[in-house]
């Protein structure tokens, strides 16, 4: 499946990623808590370890409502093009669940928490992702 | 008051991912199709992401950790696990396949809900799924040795 060409766009991503980064230290200095979503979402589910179910919810909630607020104030959304059927999208977000929590943590948690930390586990969580994601990537693209 | 500053630290991460173009699965496809750095098809732009969520998060970290605690909490909860064992090999490679395939992450997916994209609802009702299975997976204690422990989770 050819791609459709995206607009690069430096300044935008490096602002966007400034802003993860701050609320990565947010959560850290009023929680405790290192800001991965998929450590969050998945303590969504028993057994409960501790009190903080609600902040979980809330923290997910925010995520979800971010382009609401978007379009709000700018009365439009950027572009999201999502390629993939459902079945294949069924497969993934299957794989992406299941991976992050067998493998404790995704691209925030390992790639960005994890990473700025000088964790090793993390760095190599991080490479073997972006190496298997590029990989998926070849193989779709250029050899289906 | 702890779930309302939640809320919003929820939020400026899923405007950070608006703000950088994450929310596009194409972007992210775009970044990791290396083969296309030589027909121009090729978009840098989720280095740059990272590049500006790891320089603020670790100076912030810095900063936070020398603090004696949390502002609404006992103490800071971070990861002490150092072993490179098979899961954390196996885990971020099946994560990764599911990422090079449909161009979504944990935080986008929820994300791209606020969209009102459908698609992002089937992807995160698998993802969901597969979380709770890992999560079962983790608490029989036959198994865990090769899955992780609740308490190993650190992301």
């Amino acid at each position: 499946m050819a791609g459709i060409a995206t607009a690069f766009t430096p300044i935008a991503s490096l602002a966007g990623g400034a802003l993860i980064g701050l609320s990565a230290v947010m959560l850290m200095a009023l929680t405790g808590r290192i800001a991965g979503v998929s450590g969050i979402a998945a303590r969504l589910f028993p057994p409960y370890e501790d009190g903080e179910l609600a902040g979980r919810v809330a923290f997910i909630a925010g995520l979800v409502a971010a382009p609401v607020l978007v379009l709000v104030l700018t009365g439009k959304l950027p572009a999201q093009t999502i390629q993939a059927n459902g079945t294949v999208l069924s497969i993934a977000g299957f794989l992406v669940g299941f991976g992050s929590v067998w493998g404790s943590g995704c691209t925030s948690g390992h790639g960005v928490c994890g990473v700025s930390r000088l964790s090793v586990r993390s760095m190599v969580a991080t490479a073997t992702f972006m190496a298997a994601g590029i990989a998926t990537v070849f193989i779709s693209r250029h050899l289906g | 008051m702890a779930i309302i500053f939640q809320f919003a630290i929820g939020l400026i991460f899923g405007l950070g991912l608006v703000l950088s173009g994450m929310s596009d699965p194409a972007k992210v496809l775009n970044f990791l199709d290396l083969a296309a750095i030589g027909s121009g098809t090729w978009d840098a732009s989720l280095a740059f992401v990272m590049a500006g969520a790891v320089a603020v998060t670790f100076v912030g970290f810095n900063w936070v950790l020398k603090r004696p605690r949390p502002l609404f909490g006992e103490k800071f909860h971070l990861p002490t696990s150092r072993e490179l064992d098979l899961r954390i090999v196996l885990g971020p490679a099946l994560f990764g396949v599911g990422w090079g395939l449909s161009g979504f992450c944990p935080g986008p997916a929820f994300t791209a809900l606020g969209f009102g994209s459908g698609a992002a609802v089937i992807f995160v009702a698998f993802m969901l799924a597969g979380m709770l299975l890992a999560r079962w997976l983790a608490n029989r204690p036959a198994l865990s040795r090769i899955s992780a422990s609740p308490d190993q989770l650190e992301a």
